[in-house]
């Protein structure tokens, strides 16, 4: 083999993907491999570009030399990447799919984040200065709302995995070119990259623990996956507003026609490199490459939705931990926490268990007998975990509005729900007026008509509509009824 | 304006763009500089990406190469004139196809599948954590052989239908 080879250009009689249909301005076959210094895209105007082209900026000396000094094993790897498919085009298509996915999962991690309370300074993680959606209070209404934010988030996030895998994939070429730059404005935006790739893997590893309960990293998961998110945030809005001209002018590329994988044929040598320099004979067609990748986030949706599911759907969640339901009765849905776990002793939960209310200085305390006695109302709602399960059950208890009226509490009164638990970061949770004033707000003491089991609470827990699981507080001691709602 | 565009090898825009968004991560960096756990934070940010880069990257990469040299031993070149002509389809998306599927599952679903969550999930739920490495590898049995099944039929539908569209597809998902 040639330690430098030629250009692929029209001399090559390898056959063309069909790419001379109405794109074909986008990129002239005949242009200089990449490698080969040459100021292209002399458009009418500097603010055109997209990027930084491919002239050494100041001082060109240095840059230059730098381009001169090639390391040795440089062209060996640059001619080492053999992919015909490779290139603007399918690399654009994996971008848009992802520009137009990712603000999803973003978006719905700050919801997430919202409906923990940050008004009532129980988001976490806590004090996170200006580098926040606008908060505002986290609806009742509609009650499968959390159940759908932090499905998505969970979900989503998983499927589109093979899509950040693929992305990079196509792109890696360009982490070993040689020159790494040619001027600041590469170096930097190189940089921008590893905040890019970085917060997307750091984001997803993180995620993909979390939901699997293995906290190998050592860091708190919140403030961990909430910062990250924001690394990566800013190096995305970063990376779309420098390359989205660059992708659609590339989407005007091959198309999706079907091609066969005999005829597959690299694009165009392109400005950014990414084409192969001396490309090996296809395996795979293009659009074999993309239903390859959407096979794979089809099959991971297809392993991860059933943990939000309820019956016989959720066993199709067959490698997660939420996807089976721990028992057959009543009570046999799933727990995040058993009473063991939380250290709630039989004696507490007996006939002394007493539920204190609270509110101007009033107490009322009423023991499980007398909550039977109040008016009851049953309501099936969701209960939403943020590690990406849900479930659907049918709650009956006393509503929360009517306690705060038997204690005479204020009609816009925040909640604050206290649990016998006496360690865990969710023994306690507040609740906004409009979560107390929802009619379907319970404090719950039986499930699917029969009492709860210990691990779902017994003697009372907090049912609230699109609340997320940890503030449905169980094992209720007293609810206290305080202050006026931020509204 | 354009001497800056001249010195820096951009336009304005694209230097502010730039310094925004370091500025966001310089600010972060700040925030957690005081986090006990900062180091680790740190290490497993850039780690995820020495990860991916330096070692997934070029394990999967040697693979696919080591398993394309395999295959065409024996078959004149892949993709190939002389390879279509060949009654045999090729083989090889049969392999990579479920073999990146069962790839990508366990490392999507590893700690699951490794166990290294149980203590936590165990005490969290109070439940036994199920062998999930069995269930992957009989994900991956059922990824294989349907692959396999998918080859044989094309193999049985190939003759007559000359250096037809056959060759080489994508094979199933």
């Amino acid at each position: 083999m040639p330690a430098t080879p030629p250009p692929p250009g029209p001399a090559d009689p390898r056959p063309e993907t069909g790419y001379a249909g109405p794109g074909a301005a986008a990129g002239d076959a005949g242009r200089p491999a990449a490698g080969t210094d040459a100021a292209e895209q002399t458009g009418p105007d500097a603010a055109e570009q997209t990027g930084p082209d491919r002239r050494y900026a100041a001082p060109a000396r240095w840059w230059r030399a730098l381009d001169r000094h090639r390391p040795p094993g440089a062209d060996a790897v640059a001619d080492a990447w053999r992919s015909p498919v490779r290139g603007p085009w399918l690399t654009s298509v994996l971008g848009a799919v992802l520009l137009v996915t990712l603000p999803v999962v973003l978006v719905t991690g700050l919801l997430d984040w919202i409906a923990y309370g940050p008004r009532l300074d129980q988001a976490f993680p806590r004090g996170v200065g200006w580098l926040r959606p606008p908060a505002f209070d986290w609806p009742a209404r509609p009650a499968w709302l959390f159940r759908l934010t932090q499905g998505l988030h969970v979900t989503l996030g998983i499927v589109l995995v093979p899509v950040v895998l693929a992305k990079l994939w196509s792109v890696l070429p360009k982490l070993f070119a040689w020159p790494p730059a040619r001027s600041v404005a590469q170096v930097l935006e190189r940089l921008s990259l590893l905040l890019l790739v970085g917060g997307i893997l750091f984001e997803t590893v993180t995620g993909l623990l979390n939901v699997q309960y293995a906290y190998l990293f050592g860091f708190d998961f919140y403030t961990a996956h909430w910062y990250g998110a924001w690394v990566f945030t800013a190096a995305l809005v970063t990376h779309v507003v420098i390359k989205l001209p660059r992708m659609v002018a590339a989407l005007r590329g091959p198309g999706f026609r079907r091609t066969p994988v005999a005829r597959t044929g690299p694009e165009p040598a392109d400005s950014d490199g990414l084409v192969a320099r001396r490309p090996g004979p296809a395996t795979m067609s293009r659009r074999g490459v993309l239903a390859l990748t959407g096979g794979a986030a089809a099959l991971l949706a297809a392993l991860t939705v059933g943990q939000s599911l309820d019956g016989p759907l959720r066993r199709t969640a067959l490698l997660l931990p939420r996807g089976r339901q721990p028992g057959d009765g009543p009570n046999g849905f799933p727990v995040n926490r058993t009473a063991a776990a939380a250290g709630i002793r039989p004696e507490e939960t007996g006939q002394g268990w007493r539920l204190t209310l609270r509110a101007g200085g009033r107490t009322v305390d009423l023991d499980r007998s007398a909550l039977l006695a109040m008016a009851q109302h049953t309501a099936r709602l969701p209960i939403s975990c943020v590690e990406g399960w849900s479930t659907s059950q049918v709650w009956t208890g006393v509503r929360l509005r009517d306690l705060a009226t038997l204690v005479g509490a204020a009609e816009r009164a925040v909640a604050r729900v206290g649990s016998l638990e006496r360690t865990g970061l969710f023994r306690q949770a507040a609740l906004t007026a409009g979560q107390v004033r929802d009619p379907d707000s319970l404090l719950a003491l039986r499930v699917n008509g029969v009492d709860l089991s210990p691990d779902h609470g017994f003697p009372a827990r907090v049912i609230v509509p699109a609340l997320p699981g940890v503030h449905c507080t169980k094992w209720v001691r007293e609810i206290t009824f305080a202050g006026v709602d931020g509204g | 304006m354009v001497e800056l565009r001249r010195r820096y090898g951009a336009a304005p825009w694209h230097l502010l763009l730039l310094l925004g968004c370091f500025a966001v991560a310089g600010w972060i960096a700040l925030r957690l500089a005081g986090e006990p756990t900062a180091g680790r934070m740190l290490l497993w940010f850039l780690g995820a990406v020495v990860v991916h880069d330096l070692v997934l990257f070029p394990a999967y990469a040697l693979v696919d190469r080591a398993l394309r040299a395999t295959l065409a031993r024996g078959r004149p070149s892949t993709g190939g004139p002389a390879a279509r002509r060949s009654r045999r389809p090729s083989a090889l998306n049969h392999v990579r196809v479920p073999a990146l599927a069962a790839g990508l599952v366990f490392l999507v679903y590893l700690p699951g599948v490794l166990g290294l969550g149980d203590g936590t999930y165990s005490a969290a739920t109070g439940l036994q954590p199920r062998p999930l490495l069995a269930r992957w590898l009989a994900l991956t049995g059922v990824l294989f052989a349907a692959s396999a099944a998918v080859y044989v039929l094309r193999w049985l539908r190939q003759p007559g239908r000359g250096a037809g569209p056959a060759a080489g597809g994508p094979g199933p998902r």
